[in-house]
C-alpha cells in the first residue's frame, strides 16, 4: 500500500535515484516527498536526525536512511520478487564491496569536478578516471555487474548516471571513449523501464551543476 | 559450503581485523592467521586485496574478502547454520545495525583518530568535543537497538557490538593520549557498562590488546611532533 511507503527524496540526488530503482524493479509503490536537502524540512530532521541527508525511506512510520542500506532493506522485505542482491554469500560480498568502492571513491572527485576549477579540477578528473576504468575492469565482458541479471551493483552506479553528462562537460572528456564497456553496459540498463523512470534528465543535471558551482564559488 | 581452508591476513593492533576474528570465533571457525609486518604489505595481502591494499582480508577457499563490515557479514551468511546469528534477523533491526555501524566507521572513528592527530590544543578540544557529541548519539542508539538488554544485537554480541566493541583497545589508548576520559560512566553508562561486558564476551576477550601495548604501538603509528 502507497501509504505504508514513504520516499524523502531531491531530485538530482544519486542516491535516491537507486532506491526509486528498487523500488521500481519490486513493483512497489510509495508516496513521493520532494524534499530539498539544503533546507532542512521538519519532517526530514525528525527522520534523519542524524544526517539531515535525503533519501529517507519510510516504512510503516519507521525510517530508514543511506541508500545502499535501503537497497538491502528493500530487498529483504520485498524478497519474493525480482532480487536485487546475489544470493550466494560470497558474490554478495563482491557486490557490496564495489558498491562500498563507489560510493568511497567516486563521490568526492565527482563533486570536485563540477564544484571546483583549475588544479583541483584537474586532479579530480584524473581521479575519477581512474576510478572509472578501475569499475570499467570490474564489469569486463559480463552483461550487468550481476552476471546475467540486473542487480544490486547495477544500481548503485546507475545511480550516477543522469551525472555523467555534468561530469563529461566539466571535466571535458568523453564517458564513451574512455569507458567503451560502461558505456554499453549503460546502454543495456536503459532498457530497463525502472532505470529510465528514476533518473533525472541530464541537462537539467547540469544547469543544476552550474547553479552549485555558483554557489561554492567555483563559477 | 566448506568449513576448512579459511585465512586470515591481519594485524594483532587492527580494529577491524578484529571484528574478523570476532565473527569467526563467534561462528567457532579455525582459521590461518597470517600476520602482516609493521609497515610492510605482504605480496599476499597485494594479491589478494589489489584494489584498497588494506587488511583485513578473509581468504575462504582461496576466494578473498575485503573491508571488515563486508567480511563479518559474509560470516553470518557463509556459516549461517554455525553458532549464533550475527546480524538481527528482522530486515527493519538489521538497516538500524548497518546504519549505526556506518556511523561508527564513517563519523565517530573520524572524530576519535583526529584526537591522536591534532595540532595543539584548540585542535584537541575540537576533536575532543566531536567524540564526545558521536558517543552520545551511540548512547542513544545503544538505548533503542538493546531494548534492555545487554547488547545492541540483544543477548548476544552482534554486528553493530562487533562494530563499535573493536575499538575498545584504541578508546582507552587515546584516553591516555588525550588525558580526558572518553566513555564516562555518568555520561554514557549504558555504553560504560556493556563495553565491559563486550570485552568479556569470550568471543572478545582473546583477542582484545593489552593497552600498554597498545599505546606503545600507537606511538609508532602517531608520532608527537618534536618540543
Amino acid at each position: 500500500m502507497a501509504d505504508e511507503l514513504v520516499l524523502l527524496d531531491f531530485w538530482p540526488s544519486m542516491f535516491g535515484m537507486r532506491t526509486k530503482m528498487a523500488l521500481a524493479e519490486k513493483g512497489v509503490s510509495y508516496e513521493y516527498i520532494e524534499t530539498d536537502p539544503w533546507t532542512k524540512t521538519p519532517l526530514l530532521i525528525e527522520m534523519n536526525p542524524i544526517h539531515k541527508k535525503i533519501p529517507v525511506l519510510i516504512h510503516k512510520g519507521k525510517p530508514i536512511c543511506e541508500s545502499l542500506i535501503q537497497l538491502e532493506y528493500i530487498d529483504e522485505v520485498w524478497s519474493d520478487t525480482y532480487p536485487i542482491l546475489p544470493s550466494d554469500p560470497y558474490q554478495k560480498a563482491q557486490a557490496r564491496f564495489w558498491a562500498d568502492f563507489i560510493d568511497k571513491k567516486l563521490y568526492d572527485p565527482a563533486w570536485k569536478i563540477w564544484g571546483t576549477k583549475g588544479e583541483d579540477q584537474v586532479a579530480a578528473k584524473k581521479e575519477l578516471i581512474e576510478h572509472f576504468k578501475t569499475l570499467e575492469t570490474e564489469l569486463g565482458d559480463k552483461t550487468y555487474y550481476g552476471g546475467e541479471v540486473f542487480g544490486f551493483l547495477d544500481i548503485a552506479l546507475m545511480g550516477y548516471y543522469s551525472w555523467f553528462k555534468a561530469m563529461e562537460k566539466f571535466g571535458e572528456f568523453s564517458f564513451e571513449t574512455e569507458f567503451p564497456k560502461l558505456t554499453e553496459w549503460t546502454k543495456r540498463c536503459l532498457e530497463r523501464e525502472s532505470v529510465v523512470k528514476a533518473l533525472a534528465d541530464s541537462d537539467k543535471i547540469i544547469e543544476y551543476a552550474y547553479a552549485l558551482r555558483k554557489k561554492f564559488g567555483a563559477e | 559450503m566448506v568449513t576448512g581452508d579459511v585465512k586470515l591476513i591481519g594485524s594483532w593492533a587492527s580494529v577491524f581485523v578484529m571484528r574478523a576474528r570476532i565473527a569467526l570465533n563467534l561462528k567457532s571457525i579455525s582459521y590461518e592467521f597470517l600476520q602482516e609486518t609493521y609497515g610492510t604489505k605482504s605480496e599476499l595481502l597485494l594479491k589478494s586485496n589489489p584494489v584498497h591494499k588494506k587488511m583485513p582480508v578473509l581468504i575462504h577457499a582461496d576466494k578473498p574478502v575485503c573491508e571488515s563490515n563486508i567480511i563479518v557479514q559474509y560470516i553470518d551468511e557463509a556459516w549461517s547454520s554455525y553458532g549464533p546469528s550475527i546480524l538481527p534477523s528482522q530486515p527493519y533491526d538489521r538497516a538500524i545495525a548497518r546504519f549505526w555501524a556506518a556511523y561508527v566507521d564513517d563519523k565517530w572513528f573520524i572524530a576519535l583518530r583526529s584526537i591522536l592527530t591534532a595540532r595543539g590544543e584548540e585542535e584537541k578540544k575540537a576533536a575532543i568535543a566531536e567524540v564526545e557529541e558521536r558517543t552520545d548519539h551511540l548512547e542513544k542508539a545503544f538505548i533503542d537497538c538493546s531494548n534492555g538488554k545487554p547488547f545492541f544485537n540483544g543477548d548476544h554480541i552482534g554486528y553493530l557490538d562487533i562494530a563499535l566493541g573493536s575499538f575498545l583497545g584504541w578508546w582507552r589508548v587515546v584516553e591516555l593520549d588525550a588525558n580526558h576520559i572518553l566513555l564516562d560512566e555518568t555520561k554514557t553508562p549504558s555504553l560504560f557498562k556493556w563495553a565491559e561486558r563486550f570485552c568479556n564476551d569470550p568471543a572478545v576477550k582473546p583477542l582484545m590488546p593489552e593497552t600498554t601495548k597498545l599505546a606503545e604501538f600507537a606511538r609508532k603509528l602517531f608520532p608527537k611532533p618534536q618540543a
